[in-house]
């Protein structure tokens, strides 16, 4: 037995033992990678290739025999996941840092066992860094749905707000010809949308459930309208806003492979870099951030002490739309270059399920958007190197994750309390 | 320490709850007052967005008349071709043409009002069930595969393919009403998971030669035509499109009402929307009482699922699902979550499926009946926004009563 904070970021304590649920996954997951990617492996060959063709500095690729690979790697996993057994019973929750290592570890095991014999191999710069900007929009959805629902007011809207976003950027930025008005002008446009939901959920308690949807419909009717009736017809003036200028970081982007992922990127990307260790910092080490989960934890005790649980509340919920509304523009003007109808398709749902993936904190919400990124381009990637089980078992994955840590058997996922709930001024 | 919490969630959660009943009990003068803002705004949207009209109004200083004249032509042109192409064509040459946009309303309104009657439901249970989609889905897998790839004599062959995708579809939706009531788990999140779950777990069928892939199918997930026995079939002749989907949302309203309003089970699910607390009290299984409601609103969807998957022609591909899952939520708002409501809400959708078509025909993008629809819906769930543009009284008494509840208990507190 040991104290644990209850609610991650909260500093309360109290004495909880950690579950073995958590453990008993890693060491299952570990027991699959070892039997049947290992000893009832794949006998060929898979080549891990690490340069794009145009670096100046060219990494051999590393060639290693399947199921020898895939053997090693599940025994690692298998002795992490046993340590995190003994943790547990010594009273320690498994670290997050062992957690992501044991991720990357399995994903390697995935990959190469997919692309065994594969002629182009497994080209790791291009799955990286697509997994990053692919997860962008979901990282600034999901850092949208951790300043809401800190603050007590859940948020169904984030589809809606990127969509905005996307929509807004598009169209701005192709009639002023700079982007970064475009960008403006989305988060404008997000934070105007939030402001809705808030007025709506704090002022007249309207379910705040209901308003989420119906904002996702409404947004939805309104771009595809906007889109038929005026865009689609003179797409050369509003919508070819084309993308942000790929801008390397001197220095850092020249380390191999990690430099290509994370220092040659766009403005959108960096931005990220910048606002999840800021959002981090706010909420958990600023008076600012204290009274916002005061807030989101218990209205009534924060109302008593002074702090103006409204106005609270909408301006954490309108920032966080702003910040949503970058997340539409990434998809647009910092990685596609156009809008297309309904082109978040879902994104801000599933910004929803990481948003609890990774308990209302931002690095760890951060992780889990990752985790979707990868996906999706695993999926893409997947079908070129023709694989022995179907795509459509991998793309469901990270819903099944997210349901098994709804249902709890991943650890404790527990929301700020107060979240969803009205409050009424007594 | 749950006690505590349970305790501080308590007036806020009645608070919640009063406002759910206000929409739900949504008078006829606010819901009437909302369609036609509804439309009014839509209408702003065409005019504002056709090419004709920015032309007229650029000379407006030389000729005022006909910058008017082509705002009324638009709105005129808009809305009538809806009406022309959702319930009576008055140019048409023979009765069958001109009743025919009707029967087509009812065409699209029949899946929209059986999978909104699961929503609805559901919503008097008080849970947020938006996982009609997935359930759709795995509904539409379970009929195609008896469809395609089962013999039997005609009639029982399509009931019995109705008969699986009901099925189907209440697993799907008793796994939600599981997991809430094992381990608390929100069912918004999980049945928005499941709806991703089943998309790829229908795609994957689809993709399967020994499950539902069509014979020498390739790479593309797509399924043969129901066998002629499995389908629905036409129910005026070849004339109209209509099939026998609309007699089973007949059938599914009459047992909606039924259930709720007549039987006991209706009652105990009333109950526990009203007040799971006191339901709990009485002696009411609440956690059952989710997964059976959740279980048999997926059954409501599993209908929609058959009723789209035995008309098709041509073979399923993931596109039949055609968004009525997400729609099915407008309509049970709409439809204030009452059978008569949901058909009302059902048919009002269903004519702007049918009415897009000659929209579009007549060059007015039919995409506004989704702004006037989102809006419509939009102004009813939030009642505060209509009263404040037509200047309504506030209903008062509830939400003060509400209120000063909430206050009460916060002193004793």
């Amino acid at each position: 037995m040991k104290n644990v904070e209850v609610t991650p970021g909260m500093f309360s304590s109290a004495t909880v033992r950690p579950s073995l649920k958590t453990p008993i996954t890693l060491v299952v997951a570990s027991l699959v990678v070892l039997v049947f990617f290992g000893f009832l492996g794949k006998a060929g060959d898979i080549s891990f290739v690490w340069s794009d063709k145009r670096e100046a500095l060219q990494l051999p690729p590393f060639i290693v025999n399947s199921m020898f690979f895939c053997t090693i790697v599940g025994a690692v996993l298998l002795m992490i996941g046993l340590l995190s057994v003994a943790l547990s019973i010594r009273g320690t929750r498994t670290p997050v840092w062992l957690i992501a290592i044991y991720s990357l570890g399995a994903m390697m095991a995935l990959l190469g066992w997919l692309a065994t014999e594969a002629t182009q191999g497994v080209q790791m710069i291009f799955i990286l860094s697509n997994t990053l900007v692919l997860a962008i929009p979901l990282i600034f959805g999901g850092m949208a749905g951790i300043m809401s629902e800190r603050v007590g007011v859940v948020n169904i809207a984030i589809e809606g707000q990127l969509l905005t976003g996307a929509f807004v950027s598009a169209i701005v930025g192709s009639m002023t010809k700079n982007l970064y008005v475009g960008l403006i002008a989305a988060m404008i446009a997000a934070a105007l949308l939030s402001t809705v939901l808030a007025s709506l959920a704090i002022k007249y308690l309207v379910e705040q459930i209901i308003i989420g949807v119906l904002l996702n419909v409404l947004v939805i009717g309104v771009t595809n309208f906007l889109y038929s009736a005026w865009v689609d017809d003179d797409s050369i003036n509003l919508n070819f806003p084309g993308t942000f200028e790929k801008l390397p970081i001197p220095l850092l982007s020249e380390i191999p492979v990690l430099g290509q992922v994370l220092f040659n990127n766009r403005i959108t990307v960096y931005l990220m870099f910048i606002l999840v260790p800021l959002l981090w910092y706010v909420l958990f080490r600023t008076k600012l951030g204290l009274r916002a989960r005061a807030v989101g934890e218990h209205p009534l005790a924060a109302d008593t002490v002074g702090i103006n649980v409204a106005k609270t509340r909408f301006w954490w919920v309108t920032i966080g739309g702003a910040v949503a509304g970058l997340g539409g523009a990434a998809l647009t003007i910092g990685n596609v270059g156009s809008f297309g109808r309904e082109m978040s398709a879902g994104l801000g749902f599933i910004a929803l399920a990481v948003v609890i993936l990774g308990r209302w904190q931002p690095i760890y919400v951060t992780l889990g958007a990752l985790l979707f990124g990868f996906t999706i381009i695993l999926k893409v990637w997947a079908n070129q190197v023709s694989p022995g089980i179907p795509v459509d078992f991998i793309t469901m994955v990270p819903y099944l994750v997210t349901l098994l840590a709804v249902a709890g058997f991943a650890g404790r996922v527990k929301p700020p309390a107060a979240s969803g709930q009205p409050y009424v001024k007594g | 320490m749950s006690k505590k919490k349970e305790v501080a969630a308590k007036p806020a959660q009645d608070k919640a709850t009063s406002v759910l009943h206000e929409i739900m009990a949504g008078d006829p003068v606010r819901i009437a007052l909302s369609v036609l803002l509804g439309f009014i705004i839509g209408a702003i949207f065409m005019v504002v967005f056709d090419k004709s009209v920015v032309k007229a109004w650029a000379n407006f200083g030389s000729d005022p008349s006909m910058a008017l004249s082509t705002v009324w032509w638009t709105i005129q042109d808009g809305y009538g071709a809806l009406f022309t192409g959702s319930i009576i064509n008055f140019g048409a040459d023979s009765f069958v043409t001109a009743i025919r946009p009707f029967t087509e309303t009812l065409r699209f309104a029949a899946p929209l009002i059986m999978a909104g009657l699961g929503v609805a439901l559901t919503f008097r249970v008080g849970l947020f069930n938006i996982g009609a989609t997935g359930q759709i889905l795995v509904g539409l897998a379970g009929s195609t595969f008896v469809a395609t790839r089962l013999e039997m004599p005609i009639i029982i062959h399509m009931l019995v393919a109705v008969f699986a995708a009901v099925v189907c579809a209440m697993v799907w939706g008793m796994i939600v009403g599981v997991l809430k009531a094992r381990t608390g788990a929100h069912e918004v999140i999980v049945t928005i998971m499941l709806n991703y779950v089943a998309l790829s777990l229908f795609t994957y069928l689809l993709r399967e030669p020994n499950l539902l892939l069509e014979e020498g199918g390739g790479g593309t997930p797509k399924s043969d035509n129901p066998d002629d026995t499995a389908r629905l079939g036409l129910l005026f002749g070849p004339d109209f499109q209509l099939h026998y989907g609309l007699i089973f949302a007949v059938l599914s309203v009459i047992f909606y009402w039924w259930l709720m309003e007549k039987s006991t089970f209706g009652f105990r699910f009333r109950m526990v929307g009203h007040n799971p607390s006191a339901a709990k009290a009485a002696g009411i299984k609440v956690e059952n009482t989710f997964v059976w409601a959740l279980a048999i609103s997926a059954g409501f969807s599993g209908l929609a699922a058959a009723n789209q998957g035995l008309s098709v022609d041509g073979g399923l591909t993931t596109s039949i699902e055609a968004g009525i899952g997400f729609d099915a939520i407008t309509v049970a708002l709409l439809g204030g979550s009452r059978a008569g409501g949901v058909v009302l809400a059902g048919l009002l959708f269903g004519a702007f499926k049918a009415g897009s078509a000659t929209m579009q025909v007549a060059g007015v993008s039919p995409e506004v009946l989704g702004v006037v629809k989102a809006l419509i819906v939009l102004f009813i769930a939030a009642p505060p926004i209509i009263r404040a543009f037509y200047r309504l009284p506030a209903p008062g008494i509830k939400v003060i009563e509400a209120t000063q509840k909430a206050k009460e208990e916060k002193v004793i507190k």
